[in-house]
This record gives structure tokens, sequence and C-alpha cells, in this order.
């Protein structure tokens, strides 16, 4: 075995086309998470615990467990239930899932962070529950977290790599056959 | 269903390794977080600026591309081979030890200055401060953003499987390529990594506790709630704000 | 007497001006072993200046808040303008009542907070018009003319287009006032409204709510500790301790020549500073 610079050299141009995977991978996933966390985190004020429960038994759940068995588990198990999807099809929608539940945190620890005084001045002024949250808590939480936010695209750039796993194994899978 | 063969074989022994590198890599970390931590804190520039670089480093670094690249790359330079659990435990221990020695650092940064001029006042040396007075103060701070990071080394052990380390999620493809079953396999493993996080939180609580008591603080309350949930407060940007509306006038 | 401390049942609901409007039957609030109101009774007719003093933790701003619906009792009812806030009438039957219920029954109430809790990412004149645009739904020029006409009447003209932090507290406060009786609410709730100021900012502000109280048209209910503004703008004080109204009558009286060694000890107390 050697070093070959000539190596590098070839390489490129997969490079330049895995790059804008990853970018891709990673933009998507990022909607995802951003918009899923908010869910999350909005669900888990819930004034109904049927609600609340579930929520957070489930993001408890995704949050601690491996992004790469998730992956396994999307790419194998869905689609015996129906929905086969590609390995980035897949690879974006298990990191948005998974890093959803770590936004969700963020929100929530941005929602908290807004004085209570706040809920309840929109209380006495009889603002309804949607425009509470939409004009009222949104704007100020959003505003104190939206470095944290960023942190977790970083993150998901440096995960997006494991999607090129189960692509991997697509392909080995397929040359199997 | 998988089989009692496969389950005995391939799966309980990729417990045990799943086990073993978590335990090495966090050991590794570990001593890691704290060199370089409380090398972060030191008044001399050339220290601040080895351990600030190691850290800027490594915490930017993929663990998998860096796993990758000790098992595949490294040989090609060294002309010799990393037996692949160690890759995987190097890796993990390099890049964790980095995001670990930040906490380190925010937590003695954490301590009050006063407390630093106390121990120069009393005339302890350097490394006296450090060990007497501040980390066992900073401690009890470290314990839940640690728990935190413990729980990501433990998710982060999956990747190893990919550089051919028998772990449980090793064994778990090689089960599903056996029995062509993958929902029960898969949600098995997920479900071992979530009760493998569940008790290492249970752990680092009972820690936390007695770090609080051991500097004569209470130990932290916990509601039913909290008791169930693997999240730690202080993680990342919790305010500590009241998360109910209303209360006492 | 306008506020009257007695525990029979509401009887007619005539909603003319000198009738009853908010009316608290027999309620109990605990805060866990704390018992912070005991089968509180009362009530304020339309028109009316009440306001409510005693020592801190007796349960005045517990009142408020009930009113406000911002804290729910644990035992009796509270009627609004002949309705309901705490129950709602089903079947001739009282039962929990819905969102839906309270909220309208809310709207007949307005409050001003002791932290001003204006809402920092709206500008001045958005904070004033947010809530008659969006829960009243008026449009868009009459919310802006009602907005104008207020926040003139508080003294903030030319404060319109800035944000809540560019404010001093006294400001803000006003603000605030202005951004209540946006709702024309039939109450309002005044929770010692000037407590977070500093004390070179109070005179603005009470100067305000004097004006609003000689010449609006509007029930008021105050938790203050600022015992001449409490003496100029009520009809009736009642003094809290515990829990429980221990007295009530016009200003003049419990000022001058109140009948409980509580009042006396606790006017002392507060007075000493004047």
């Amino acid at each position: 075995m050697n070093w070959e610079w000539d190596a590098v050299q070839d390489f490129m141009p997969l490079f330049w086309d895995g790059l804008w995977v990853t970018l891709k991978a990673t933009f998507w996933g990022t909607v995802i998470a951003f918009v899923l966390g908010l869910i999350w985190a909005i669900a888990q004020r819930s004034p109904f615990r049927w609600v609340r429960w579930p929520v957070n038994a489930i993001t408890e759940f995704i949050r601690n467990t491996p992004l790469l068995v998730q992956l396994f588990f999307l790419f194998y198990v869905l689609p015996e239930w129906g929905p086969s999807w590609s390995p980035l099809t897949t690879g974006i929608v298990g990191l948005g899932v998974h890093f959803s539940t770590y936004t969700a945190e963020v929100y929530r620890a941005g929602i908290e962070g807004v004085p209570v005084g706040q809920w309840e001045a929109a209380k006495a002024l009889s603002l309804s529950r949607v425009r509470t949250w939409a004009v009222v808590i949104l704007p100020q939480a959003i505003r104190r977290i939206t470095p944290a936010l960023g942190n977790y695209v970083i993150a998901m750039l440096k995960d997006s790599p494991m999607i090129a796993i189960i692509g991997a194994l697509d392909m080995l899978g397929q040359a199997e056959v | 269903m998988m089989t009692r063969g496969m389950f005995e074989t391939y799966f309980l022994p990729g417990v045990w390794i799943t086990i073993q590198v978590t335990l090495y890599s966090a050991l590794m970390a570990a001593v890691i977080a704290f060199v370089i931590g409380t090398m972060r804190t030191s008044q001399l520039w050339i220290v601040r600026f080895i351990s600030g670089t190691y850290f800027e480093i490594f915490r930017g670094m993929s663990a998998l591309v860096f796993m990758f690249w000790l098992v595949f790359s490294l040989p090609l330079i060294f002309q010799w081979q990393l037996v692949p659990m160690f890759a995987g435990v190097l890796a993990m221990g390099l890049t964790y030890g980095a995001y670990g020695s930040e906490i380190v650092r925010g937590a003695l940064a954490a301590v009050p200055v006063a407390q630093r001029e106390a121990g120069l006042a009393l005339g302890f040396s350097r490394f006296d401060r450090l060990r007497r007075i501040e980390i066992p103060q900073a401690w009890p701070e470290m314990v839940p953003p640690l728990n935190n990071l413990l729980i990501e080394l433990l998710k982060c052990t999956a990747l190893v499987s990919t550089i051919t380390v028998a772990d449980m999620t090793f064994a778990g493809n090689l089960v599903r390529i056996g029995e062509s079953e993958s929902a029960p396999i898969y949600t098995l493993l997920l479900v071992v990594y979530f009760v493998m996080a569940f008790i290492i939180t249970r752990g680092m609580r009972v820690v936390e506790r007695q770090a609080k008591a051991g500097i004569g603080q209470a130990p932290p309350r916990t509601s039913f709630w909290e008791k169930l949930s693997l999240r730690e407060p202080g993680g990342e940007g919790t305010t500590g704000a009241p998360s109910k509306i209303g209360g006492a006038q | 007497m306008p506020a009257s401390v007695d525990s029979q049942e509401s009887n007619g609901q005539s909603r003319a001006s000198g009738a009853e409007l908010v009316r608290f039957n027999k309620i109990t609030k605990r805060f866990g072993d704390v018992k912070v109101l005991d089968e509180l009774s009362f009530s304020v007719d339309t028109g009316k200046h009440v306001t409510l003093i005693g020592p801190s933790g007796s349960g005045k701003t517990t009142i408020l808040r009930l009113l406000m619906t911002l804290l729910t009792p644990d035992e009796g009812s509270i009627v609004v303008d002949g309705d309901y806030l705490t129950h709602q009438e089903k079947n001739g039957k009282l039962v929990k009542p819905s969102e839906k219920h309270v909220r309208e029954v809310r709207k007949k109430i307005g409050m001003v907070f002791q932290q001003f809790n204006l809402f920092p990412n709206m500008k001045v004149l958005r904070n004033v018009t947010e809530a008659p645009r969006h829960v009243l739904g008026l449009p868009k020029d009459e919310a802006v003319h009602r907005a104008e006409e207020l926040i003139e009447l508080v003294g903030l003209s030319e404060h319109l287009d800035k944000y809540p932090s560019q404010l001093s507290g006294g400001q803000q406060q006003r603000v605030a006032i202005a951004r209540a009786l946006a709702m024309r609410p039939q109450v309002l709730c005044l929770d010692e409204v000037t407590a977070a100021l500093d004390p070179e900012l109070v005179a603005g502000v009470l100067d305000v709510l004097r004006d609003i109280a000689q010449t609006a048209d509007i029930t008021m209910l105050v938790v203050t500790h600022e015992m001449s503004f409490a003496r100029d703008i009520s009809d009736a004080v009642l003094m809290f301790d515990a829990g429980k109204i221990i007295e009530s009558g016009p200003p003049d009286k419990i000022f001058t020549d109140p009948e409980h060694g509580r009042t006396r000890e606790f006017l002392s107390t507060v007075l000493r500073g004047l």
C-alpha cells in the first residue's frame, strides 16, 4: 500500500459530488429539524396530558438512541410497512427527526425564558392561544435561541456522513443480489 | 424472530463490546477533558494556546470520518495498522475529550474569583489550588453536562460497527442478514441503547448527589418526570425560568 | 355602600349603573398548605373605585389574579356583570366553564401589572392595537385611532414608534395603562402599578390614573401601597389581613378613624414614611 496523491486527484470530482449531497442533506435535515422541533416543543406545553406524555416519551427515546441505528431502522424496517425511500431520503428524514429532538430542547429553553408576565399579559388581553404563540411568545423565544440552533446545523453537517453508510450498504446489498 | 443461537453467539457479545468501547473511550475522554480543560484556564498563554488549538481541531471533527481516517488512511502513511477497536476508542476519546474540556473549563471559570484569591492568600500552589479548591467546587456543576456528553458518547459507539468492530449494532446487522427479519432486531437494539443511557443517567444522578453533598449543598430535588427523563438541566442554554404560568402572589 | 362585605347569594342581575358588577362568593384559595383567601365574599358596584389595602401576603393580589383568571379558586364562585367567571350555567346547573366562556367574560376585565409586561417585540402603538384588532376584531384604522387617543391621554404621543425598551419604567407603565384601556373593559384591575418604579417616576403614573378615575366611567379594583392615591380615588377601601377582609368603608373613615386594631397598626407603618 502506498500514499498516492494521484488518488486524491481522481477523487476530486467525486468529492464535489459528495459535498453537494452533504450540503443538500444538511439543508433539508435542518428544515425538518427546525419545524418538527418546534412542533415537539409546543406539544410539550400542551395543557393535555395525553399530548404531553407521548411526546415526551418519543422525543426522549429518539434523543437517547444512536442516529446510525435509527437510520438502519428507517432503511430496513420501514419498507416492510410501506414507504420505500432512497438512502438519501431516508438519511435526510432520519437526520431531521433525530435532531428535531435536540432543537425541541432549544425551543423549550427559549420558550421558558420568556417571562411569565408575557403569558399573563396576553391572557389579560384575551389574546387567543394561537395569537399568543405567534406574535408574543415565539418572536421573543426565537430571538434568544438563534445561536443555539446554529450549533445544531453544524452538528448535523458533521453527522451527515452517516447517510453514506446506508448508501454503501445499499450498494453492497445490490451487489449481493 | 431472532433465534436463540443468533442471540447468544452474536448479540450478547456485541452488548459486551459496546459496553467496553463506551468505557474505554469515556475514560480516555475524561482524562483529556480534565487535562485540556484545566490547561485552558492557565495563566500562561502558550499553555492556553496549545490546549485551545487542540480543542478547536477536535471539536470540529466528525468522529465517523476521523475513525475511517484512522483505519483506512493512517496505515497508508505509517505502514502499520491499528486494531479497529483501538482506532474507534482513539477517535472517540480524542473528540469527546475536546467536548468535555469545554465543560471542565466552563465549570472552573464559574468558580468565584474570590476562591482562587483565597487559595493564593493561603499560599497554595497552582496545582494544589486546582486539586483542593477549584475542582471540588466545580465538579458538581460538571456532572449534568458530562452525563449528557456520556450519553452522546454511548450513541457514538454505534459508529464502530462501520469499522468492523463487532459491537451490538454490528451484531444487529449480522442477525438481520442471517434472519432476514429487521423490525425485531432493530427495535431491540434501540431499546438496549435506551436502557443503557437510562442506567448511565441514574448513575450520574447518584454521582451528582454525592458531589453536592460533598461540598455541603442540598441534593437537587427531582419531580416524577425529571426522574424518568434522561435530559439534564443546564445542558444547552436552559434558563432555569419557571415553566408554569402563574404562581403565588 | 358601594362595596360590601357579606355572604348572601347574588340576587338581581340588573346591569344599570350602580348595580353590582363584580361579586366574589365565599372564595377560598390555597397555595399548598397556606390558605391565602378564606371564604372571602365581597362585591363591587358599577362605576365604583375600590382599593384593597393590607400587609403583603394578605391576599390582595390574589384577588386580582383570580378575577383575571390567572388563578382559579379552590372553592367559591366569581360573578362578573351577571355571568359566572368560575362556572358556566348549563341546563340550570353550574359546571366547569369552557375556555370560550371564560374568554367572553374576561373581556370585560382589564389589568395593569406591577412589572408592566409590555410585549418587547412590538412598538408602543402595536402593543396597544394588538388586542383590539385581533380579539375585538376592530378594523385597523379604528384600532389605531383608539390607540392614538389613549396614548395621548397618557401623554406619550411622541413615543408611538418606539420599542418598550427605549422608554423609562414610568412611560412603559403608562403605555400598559393605555393598552388595558384600549379593550374598553368594564373593570380595570391595577396591581401595585407603581411598586416597580423609581420614586421620581411614580407621580407621573399616579397623575394619569387619577385623571382616568375622575373622567372615565370605569369600575376600578386597585391594589396599592400609595395611601394618598388610594384616598383620592377610592369610593371604598377594603382592609385585608390573613386572607380575610377585616374592615371596609369609605376612605375618610378607614384612613382617619379605623375601627380595627390591625388596620391602625398597618396604616401607621405605611404612613410613617410620609
